[in-house]
């Protein structure tokens, strides 16, 4: 794993990363993906397993609301770092160009 | 330590005495948060204690007691330590991070309104390592936990708090969460016992999300007959979470001889000489119990830690992509929206879950998917084939809990000798089983006396029957 790649894994994770952490994680990230390439190897044999194995499953409830309108506003409101009266304030992402 | 005895009572105790009118709640939560202020300065297993909350919770459950109700609620006036990435409506929920520092829950999760209305006072909120990724509680960003037993030494993690906070006596019970040992390591190292119910048993609602195909709650107890008094109150469908489900209940007949598979070759490497040693007296008295033990073979399982590394990063990549400073949680300015984001979470999250992201974020990307994630998925349901085909001639995996005792804080400095400590408990949360740890014997380490566990685990759905086998095995007969 190359410093580039590092950086470019920082810029997609949305993390800015210091030059200290940059090469700490470097060689850690290395010596990781060493040790899980085993992978390949316990997966070369990609038969499907058997059926009789039960599988996570989804069990999904009906769509419908299930509290009072606006019973939570003020309390999630509460929790944002920036509001504008009942809106969550963010930076623009139009230049004023574009 | 001093043993600070009331509270280490079990909950059948505690219950006992409050309906005898031995002692009441009031007494008891009083004691509890003498404990913990007398103790957990040294300890640091608590990062709020709940005073005001929990004496008015015990005043209420001392009148219910006093007045002789009928049909009181089964954990009426038992505190409760809960680890603090569980949602408690109006409490900090942390998380260990500082990401969440002043975050406060806006709802309850599904396990606290079940604990809640079976009567138990919740008593403090417990220590842990960041977003649950650790196994030593040294990675919490508020400092570390302590082992009550050994100081000098880690707790075990990540839900190092809650097993602290039962071995110092501050509360009979605590509910820690468990994505790849977070319950059972912590409980080996201090004598406990912990409990990780099958995938999809307890609901997830209101926890902060590590590894969705993973997590589990489950509690730290004294005894298994605890455990599993906990565990009934939590478990059950709830629709808030689709991964949810009710399981048939499963039942052990005590007295009913068992067969106990020891993946043999799995423990020649990397596990400390005494605790292997303890191990096999452990497999010995099961024999001299009349039960019978016989050597398996699971080698994918053997690998699971490696298929761990890359689903566990891969989904707290994905999961924790909500911490971005904008909704809620820290925010730091930046002269654009990304650099919010930049900014927000490079101050906010520790070395630990950056590292994990970053790992995440590679095995999904375009190009490496097919070569980790996929094939990590398919080691997975490689392993649970394997495992259907063990239990069909076993009923209980043994294995040691974890491969050392508690290690000193600071000891395991590099990321991956840390992670091999969970090699006997990773396979568990990647097939979905339900495992139980309760200590095996003690080991000697410097001045310190150290305890061990032991993990048995059992096919999907057998939550109760582990439980009861635990019961017979360690409760009554005391292997």
């Amino acid at each position: 794993m190359t410093k580039e790649e590092i950086e470019h894994l920082a810029r997609l994770s949305r993390i800015a990363l210091s030059p200290a952490e940059t090469v700490s994680f470097q060689s850690e990230i290395t010596s990781i993906l060493d040790y899980v390439s085993v992978v390949n190897a316990m997966a070369a044999d990609e038969t499907p397993h058997a059926p009789t194995v039960p599988e996570h499953i989804n069990i999904f409830r009906a769509d419908e609301v299930t509290n009072e309108p606006g019973s939570n506003t003020e309390v999630l409101l509460a929790a944002m770092p920036e509001t504008h009266g009942r809106f969550m304030k963010v930076k623009k992402i139009l230049n004023q160009n574009d | 330590m001093t043993n600070h005895k009331p509270l280490h009572n079990t909950v059948s105790e505690l219950r006992a005495a409050y309906l005898a009118g031995d002692t009441t709640p009031t007494q008891v939560v009083a004691e509890a948060l003498g404990i913990i202020e007398r103790t957990d300065k040294d300890i640091h297993a608590f990062l709020d204690v709940y005073k005001e909350q929990a004496t008015a919770a015990a005043a209420a459950a001392t009148a219910r007691f006093a007045a002789k109700e009928t049909n009181l609620p089964p954990l009426l006036g038992v505190p409760v330590a809960i680890k603090n990435n569980i949602l408690i409506k109006g409490e900090r929920a942390t998380a260990g991070s500082k990401m969440l520092e002043h975050y406060r829950a806006s709802y309850d999760a599904t396990i606290i309104e079940r604990l809640r209305a079976a009567g138990a006072i919740f008593i403090g909120a417990t220590n842990m390592d960041e977003f649950a990724m650790g196994g030593s509680t040294e990675h919490s960003a508020y400092g570390p936990t302590r082992n009550p037993l050994a100081p000098t030494r880690v707790p075990g993690g990540s839900s190092g708090g809650s097993a602290a906070a039962v071995a110092m006596g501050a509360a009979p019970v605590a509910i820690g969460t468990d994505t790849g040992g977070s319950i059972r390591q912590p409980a080996s190292y201090c004598g406990l016992v912990g409990f990780k119910p099958t995938y999809g048993a307890v609901s997830r609602y209101g926890l902060v999300a590590m590894g969705s195909s993973l997590d589990q709650a489950g509690p730290l107890t004294h005894t298994v007959a605890d455990a599993k008094l906990i565990h009934e109150v939590m478990v059950g469908r709830d629709s808030y979470d689709a991964t949810s489900r009710d399981y048939p209940v499963s039942s052990y007949v005590k007295g009913t001889p068992l067969t106990f598979g020891v993946p043999r070759s799995f423990l020649k490497d990397g596990v400390d000489a005494d605790v292997l040693a303890l191990f096999d007296k452990h497999c010995a008295a099961i024999t001299a119990a009349g039960h019978k033990v016989v050597d398996i073979e699971l080698p994918l399982f053997e690998q699971g830690l490696a298929a761990y590394y890359i689903v566990m990063p891969a989904e707290v990549s994905s999961n924790l992509a909500r911490y971005d400073g904008i909704r809620y949680g820290l925010s730091v300015p930046g002269n654009d929206l990304l650099a919010v984001y930049e900014n927000s979470r490079a101050e906010g999250l520790g070395a630990e879950v950056k590292r994990r992201i970053l790992l995440g974020t590679y095995v999904l990307s375009s190009g490496y998917y097919d070569a980790y994630y996929k094939k990590a998925e398919l080691v997975r349901t490689k392993m649970r084939a394997e495992l259907a085909q063990v239990f069909s001639s076993v009923d209980v995996i043994v294995t040691p809990t974890a491969p050392t005792p508690a290690f000193r804080l600071g000891e395991q400095a590099d990321p991956l000798s840390m992670y091999r400590q969970d090699i006997f408990t990773v396979p568990v949360n990647l097939t979905g089983i339900p495992a139980l740890t309760f200590p095996m014997g003690e080991v000697n380490r410097d001045a310190d006396c150290l305890p061990v566990g032991v993990q048995y685990s059992a096919p999907l759905g057998h939550d109760t029957r582990l439980l009861e086998i635990g019961i017979a095995l360690y409760d009554e007969r005391s292997l």
